[in-house]
């Protein structure tokens, strides 16, 4: 029998004509998916917990027109391009990919599906549909660095850092500006263990900063591995992206959390509007709320406390900026000028230290 | 550089070394029966969580208001469930690639990710939880002194750690069974035909290589930074494996090598802290690794280097009786 004949003719029309229905109902119930990577597990009490905490408010936030996933433990190497893909093909139109080290395979899975949007975290590459999102840390980094500079008996602190990064190596900067406006001659030693999660090389690390005299111990990596060898040689250290206090109840001075719910929901409402646009860069802080600084441990002088909370103050308000001239790097070059503050584009792609760091 | 920061840099190495040596020390004894288990990663992360699991729920302020011995004995008791819980991974191991005859290799590498996920799993209750660490045994006069520390500051994993190794040594070179262990490393068909149970000795080795495998881990979660954090073992396991190839399989280089080890990764991190950046950090990264080519292949250059693996290393055994 032909297949094309008239009685088939009608069932496949009249199943046609029924489609646009179909089409329209199921988008107008089809709630906006988001996906997430991220780098480690969201146990890390860490940042991947912090960025979870954001998701979660989120989805909290939009009760049930907003559903959101995640995959973690994506390594920072080609093996992140097929999950990015993966959330992309399954229908997730607004991914965030929260690791600096996801930069090139955000764009290239971008680029295969244009009208997917993707915001990478910590970066600087752009495209149509790709923004990059950042939090000023380092204002919560001026923070702890004017406690340490108050409370460092040595005058030696030390920096845990991970990877030579912008992000962290303007973390190591803001540090050691705002404790050398304290103490002039403060020195910060630091050390690079080029990875951002291994408790065992970070308690290695934060020993040997220690051993050569540092007795205030900040941390770029997400575990709170340095802060118990803290307690337990009696000094003083940070948290980092969380209150790690119950880790290190004496050695836990303040720590620097990130709060990305905010963000996340104002860019979940952007794609529902339809006013969501790529290719920008938003870089979020103390004035919008997206860095706080968790309760001063009790060790901390009152004296102290009023300091830190000047450069919250500041902050907020605009008025303070740790990078405001004169800067100088560590070969002793002028790099800001007396009274002028480092713009923004130049602090996303830097690359240098200032004087006093010993790396 | 004075002798107190010399001697804390050499704890810094001490405790770096000690749970590579655990856990090389067990699958020195695993590959000396024949048996390639590369699952060290796996058995010690499962070791890290149980050890970890079981020192909280022991130490739980509810059982020892009414059982105060119990608190004191938790730590123990927390070492003896990460050496069983290493010693499931490995028997698991063993139905596997001894019983059932699977590839060694592949079997290893399952373990490999099957400890690594059950040990997530089961440590998802436990993140953000914190244990007093696993530390010092001797008195603060000794164990706090600037230069004694070298010698008492350490937690009893290290000493145990010590002794195991000259256990080993004695057990393989000086015991009758061990003897035997050696012999059906080296020639199963014959020792089976003289009558002992190759199959057997090689689950027994299996065990201890886990159990081993599992205290190294709880060292990790116990000791150096006493948290659960998923993946924390950071590929320490393999540097074990490594470790036991470059030792050639012998106790006393077993010890040397380890320290090595240390010496290197320790190096990496005062070397970037004293400003030695005028190399990239990645170089002191790949240092040890470096150092441990360097040193295997002065070793093959002579003689007797190379041929030092037990005959049936990683050879399926299956009697047609």
């Amino acid at each position: 029998m032909q297949i094309l004949n008239r009685r088939n003719f009608i069932k496949t029309a009249a199943a046609a004509s029924a489609l646009p229905l179909v089409g329209r109902a199921a988008f107008a119930d089809e709630p906006l998916k988001v996906g997430y990577i991220y780098l480690g597990p969201v146990g890390d009490y860490g940042w991947t917990w912090a960025h979870e905490k954001g998701r979660k408010a989120m989805v909290e936030h939009f009760k049930g027109k907003v559903v959101a996933d995640y995959v973690e433990n994506v390594a920072e190497d080609a093996s992140a391009t097929p999950v990015i893909k993966d959330l992309a093909a399954q229908g997730h139109k607004l991914i965030f990919t929260t690791s600096f080290g996801y930069m090139d395979q955000t764009l290239e899975v971008a680029k295969a599906y244009p009208d997917a949007k993707f915001e990478h975290c910590t970066g600087y590459k752009h495209a149509d549909n790709v923004a990059t999102y950042n939090n000023r840390f380092h204002e919560g980094r001026a923070v702890q660095g004017t406690i340490a500079g108050h409370m460092s008996k040595t005058g030696v602190i030390g920096y845990l850092g991970s990877f030579k990064v912008p992000e962290v190596v303007m973390g190591v900067n803001s540090f050691a500006l705002s404790a050398q406006a304290v103490n002039p001659n403060i020195k910060v030693k630091l050390i690079m263990i080029d990875s951002w999660f291994d408790p065992a090389k970070e308690a290695a690390a934060a020993e040997t900063l220690a051993n050569l005299g540092c007795d205030i111990i900040a941390t770029h990596t997400d575990s709170p591995a340095a802060l118990q060898v803290c307690e337990k040689k009696k000094l003083f250290g940070f948290g980092q992206g969380a209150d790690m206090s119950r880790f290190a109840p004496h050695a836990h001075l303040t720590a620097i959390e990130d709060i990305w719910g905010p963000y996340y929901i104002s860019r979940a409402q952007a794609v529902l509007d339809g006013s969501w646009k790529g290719g920008g860069d938003s870089w979020w802080g103390m004035k919008e709320g997206s860095v706080v600084i968790s309760p001063y441990n009790k060790a901390v002088p009152a004296n102290v406390v009023a300091a830190a909370e000047k450069v919250v103050a500041g902050y907020k308000d605009g008025s303070y900026d740790v990078f405001t001239g004169p800067i100088y790097d560590q070969a002793g070059a002028e790099k800001v000028k007396k009274g002028e503050r480092m713009p923004l584009g130049t602090l996303a792609g830097i690359d240098w230290y200032v004087k006093g760091v010993q790396s | 550089m004075t002798l107190e920061f010399l001697i804390a840099a050499l704890v810094t190495v001490v405790n770096v070394s000690t749970p590579i040596l655990l856990a090389a020390t067990g699958e020195l004894v695993v590959e000396k029966s024949g048996t390639l288990n590369l699952g060290v990663e796996g058995m010690m992360l499962l070791g890290a969580i149980a050890g970890f699991a079981i020192t909280y729920i022991a130490g739980d302020p509810q059982w020892s208001d009414s059982a105060p011995w119990l608190a004191t004995l938790a730590p123990w008791l927390g070492v003896v469930a990460g050496a069983v819980a290493g010693m499931l991974g490995a028997m698991l191991f063993g139905v596997l690639a001894l019983t059932l005859g699977a590839n060694q290799v592949a079997t290893g590498l399952a373990l490999v990710i099957f400890g690594t996920g059950v040990s997530s799993l089961i440590g998802a209750a436990y993140v953000g939880l914190a244990l007093t660490p696993f530390d010092q045994i001797f008195p603060d006069n000794l164990a706090q002194d600037p230069v004694l520390k070298l010698v008492f500051g350490y937690s009893p994993l290290v000493y145990f750690a010590f002794l195991m190794v000259g256990a080993v040594y004695w057990f393989l070179n000086r015991t009758r069974a061990g003897l035997v262990l050696r012999a059906v490393g080296e020639n199963d068909v014959s020792a089976r035909s003289i009558g002992y149970s190759v199959i057997g000795v090689r689950y027994a080795a299996l065990a201890f290589g886990g159990a081993m495998s599992g205290i190294a881990g709880a060292y990790f979660s116990m000791v150096i930074t006493p948290l659960w954090a998923e993946g924390m073992t950071a590929g320490r396991g393999w540097i074990a494996l490594a470790l036991v190839v470059f030792s050639g399989w012998r106790p006393g280089r077993l010890l040397g090598g380890a320290y090595f080890f240390g010496v290197f990764m320790t190096l990496e991190l005062y070397a970037k802290a004293s400003g030695f950046s005028f190399l990239p950090s990645q170089f002191w990264a790949s240092m040890p690794y470096l150092m441990a080519i360097v040193v295997l292949a002065l070793m093959s250059a002579r003689e007797s280097g190379g041929a030092e693996a037990p005959a049936c290393l990683g050879k399926t055994f299956m009697p047609d009786a």
